[in-house]
């Protein structure tokens, strides 16, 4: 699972580079962006609670 | 793009407030070592220095032509290719083992100071979340992945006319990713890098016990971590006021402003922290104080050159409310023992300097390009260190064994203690 959501968050930089490609836009752009990081962060919340779960798998 | 040439005595200026710079690492260090505990305080120390020799070696040898400051990469140059129409500069490329140093230009050398000293505080902060548990060479051998790839590639991409920096020019978004001080190439790298090696490392034993809350391991000397804070800020002034010389192209005039912005970030947060934890624990606690100054200097780093005294007082305020609540959520609702508290003092430190930058800077479009350039610190440079360190674990264990752990990392790596007339004790902890 922590590797899952490791995986996802390059997912998130790729949105954010293609907001910039995408959009001349300001605000389409910087919603995009936004979207981007709000993935990351997703991605970021997975590993975390992967890298519990294994804890606790590990305490058990 | 070709930075003006710096005047004679604003090169004079930022050479000397570089020789000054090393005392920040030095307050790092000093910090690390007092909180963690008293039977590791040799290994911590030594292991800094050990740290810093191996970033400034390796990134001198390899690391520097990758970030392409010296000829064969100057003003901006390196390898790029073309996307959407637009230059896509991704990877400096001057020549290895400094080549062409002596004939670069006196900005390039200073640059290049810089960069080095920049390496050497950034291999310090993982090193200080793995307290009490890895090994001095893993740390050296960490530092080494820093120093030759996962730096260089920042640095190029945001101070040495990469992608990053290039935002502005290809894609109207002010003036590029702003980042005077390191927030983003120092401390958000470094304190991405430091949750990577807690995860692969593990916490130290006795930590979380199976039953009840996270065991409080406090650490063994209140006075180095406050030194440490007071060293670091004479550092911190310098650093933060070459950085806005060197990256923000600075003018002597706001230069002071710099500095100035900079003390009063620090003390924001130091005076928040203070009454944030004097309200919560009835009294306030010194290393909490300790990282909420040290919060505040890191968010000071992205953004002391662009923003107003007034807006510093905000950006230092928030740094040190947000420091001791976001320390107890990391280790009692994530599980992640953070002895020295890296991940809240550099990554969400760096994390909100840099949004503010963004945030108060003058030109349009500055928020958006903040936002892209933590968007790639977070979403491309993280997964990639946490998979370089795991597969780098593969092959030289980060942590010590149990018995390093029980009787300290000093006797275990060094054969003596920090204080050897002290008795090595039963840590009540161990359950």
């Amino acid at each position: 699972m922590k590797y899952a959501g490791l995986l996802v968050m390059p997912a998130g930089f790729f949105l954010a580079i293609a907001a910039l490609l995408l959009f001349p836009a300001p605000g389409l752009r910087a919603a995009f962006v936004v979207c981007g990081l709000a993935v990351e962060a997703m991605g970021l919340a997975v590993a975390v609670r992967g890298h519990m779960e294994a804890r606790g798998e590990h305490q058990a | 793009m070709t930075p003006p040439p710096l005047p004679d005595s604003l090169f004079a200026l930022t050479l000397v407030l570089l020789l000054l710079a090393p005392l920040a690492i030095a307050g790092v260090a000093l910090i690390n070592t007092g909180l963690g505990r008293s039977r590791s305080a040799a290994q911590s120390l030594l292991g800094s220095l050990a740290i810093l020799a191996v970033s400034v070696l390796v990134f001198g040898i390899v690391g520097a032509a990758f970030t392409g400051n010296l000829p064969g990469a100057a003003g901006g140059a390196g390898r790029t290719f073309l996307l959407a129409g637009k230059p896509w500069n991704w990877l400096g490329a001057a020549p290895f083992l400094l080549g062409g140093l002596a004939s670069a230009l006196p900005q390039a050398q200073l640059a290049l100071l810089f960069q080095f000293l920049s390496v050497a505080l950034l291999g310090l902060i993982p090193w200080g979340s793995g307290a009490d548990r890895v090994r001095m060479t893993a740390g050296c051998a960490i530092a080494a992945v820093l120093a030759a790839f996962l730096f260089p590639l920042t640095a190029h991409w945001i101070w040495t006319g990469g992608w990053l920096a290039q935002l502005g020019v290809n894609f109207g978004l002010g003036a590029g990713f702003a980042d005077g001080g390191g927030a983003a190439t120092v401390h958000l790298l470094g304190g991405l890098s430091a949750l990577a090696v807690i995860w692969i490392a593990g916490p130290r034993r006795g930590k979380f016990p199976r039953e009840g809350l996270a065991t409080a391991m406090p650490g063994h000397n209140a006075v180095y971590v406050v030194f440490g804070c007071l060293l670091a800020l004479v550092g911190w002034l310098a650093w933060n006021v070459a950085g806005a010389v060197l990256w923000l192209h600075g003018t002597p005039a706001s230069l002071a402003l710099t500095a100035v912005n900079t003390l009063l970030s620090a003390s924001a947060a130091v005076v928040a922290t203070f009454a944030v934890t004097r309200i919560r624990f009835g009294k306030p606690d010194a290393s909490l104080c300790a990282n909420g100054w040290l919060a505040g200097l890191v968010a000071s780093s992205a953004c002391a050159g662009i923003v107003s005294p007034g807006e510093a007082i905000f950006v230092g305020l928030i740094a040190g409310i947000g420091t001791p609540l976001l320390v107890e959520v990391l280790e009692l609702a994530l599980s992640i023992d953070d002895p020295s508290g890296a991940i809240t003092v550099h990554a969400a430190g760096g994390l909100w300097g840099l949004i503010a930058a963004g945030l108060f800077a003058p030109q349009a479009g500055q928020l958006v390009a903040q936002l892209v350039g933590i968007a790639t610190l977070l979403g491309l440079v993280f997964p990639l260190t946490y998979g370089l360190f795991a597969l780098l674990n593969r092959f030289l264990p980060f942590r010590a064994d149990s018995d390093g752990e029980r009787i300290g990392m000093d006797l275990h790596e060094l054969g003596g203690g920090a204080y050897p007339e002290f008795v090595i004790h039963r840590d009540e902890s161990y359950r």
